[in-house]
């Protein structure tokens, strides 16, 4: 598979996140992946996406970045926001977290992006933004 | 997503159809909230034969929902799980207070 690969921004409406998971989900179609492969992108995006429009931007509209290189059988999806940031990232990545319980979040983002993902990299800085970068190789078939 | 009501008794089954995520779950949670506070369900059944997609939205949706009937001493039943939603239903660990079949 030759190295290629994928911008686009859209602004943080939660009716746009169908369509971020569907579109990495479109894009990384090329490497043949099983369906299970597919569906672990989709949650893994879905995740960051919707995790950018409560945390990142609360109740405003920013823009998100999303990012879909691959190289070979490596997926890397990088999810950026430009928002608020996390203040302690290592917090934020335990599973049932959550800083908007009333907000009916379970506080499992992290914990579903790292099941589903090889690696998961989170930079953030307050007040600047957060970056969460995914990886992960999929298995090579027979077409 | 689509919603489908059915009502039996006192129990009242929630047909999910689609996608579960945080923008369907924000739009779905008024409407099912709506119908458990205007009826008198002691048993709530989510039936999700017909999801297609769920994420950690959607346990915080299931939650939700649970905490909401048990108020009322009502108890709440997830149906027809495939593989996949299964795990990140298991992932969770809501199958420690919700039936899972």
């Amino acid at each position: 598979m030759q190295n290629n690969y994928v911008i686009f921004k859209i602004p943080s409406l939660s009716t746009n996140e169908s369509f971020a998971r569907a579109a990495v989900a479109a894009f990384c179609a090329n490497l043949n992946p099983t369906i299970d492969e597919i569906i672990e992108i989709k949650t893994a995006v879905s995740e960051a996406v919707t995790n950018a429009i409560i945390h990142g931007y609360e109740n405003t509209v920013g823009e998100i970045q999303i990012e879909c290189k691959i190289k070979g059988q490596l997926v890397e999806i990088i999810v950026e926001d430009y928002g608020s940031g996390i203040v302690n990232v290592e917090m934020a990545r335990e599973p049932l977290y959550t800083t908007k319980p009333e907000l009916e979040r379970s506080g499992m983002g992290f914990a579903v992006m790292e099941t589903y993902m090889d690696e998961v990299v989170v930079l953030s800085e307050k007040d600047i933004g957060t970056k969460v970068i995914m990886r992960k190789t999929i298995s090579e078939r027979k077409k | 997503m689509n919603l489908e009501f059915l009502e039996s008794g006192q129990t009242l089954t929630i047909k999910l159809k689609g996608d579960l995520d945080h923008h369907s779950a924000d739009e779905s949670r008024v409407l099912i909230d709506k119908k458990i506070n205007e009826g008198k369900y002691n048993k709530i059944v989510i039936d999700l034969k017909k999801l297609d997609f769920i994420d950690s939205s959607g346990i915080g949706f299931v939650i939700g929902r649970y905490k909401l009937i048990r108020k009322r001493n009502g108890v709440i039943e997830i149906t027809n799980a495939s593989s996949k939603v299964r795990k990140i239903l298991d992932m969770s660990g809501i199958g420690k207070i919700i039936s899972i079949k």
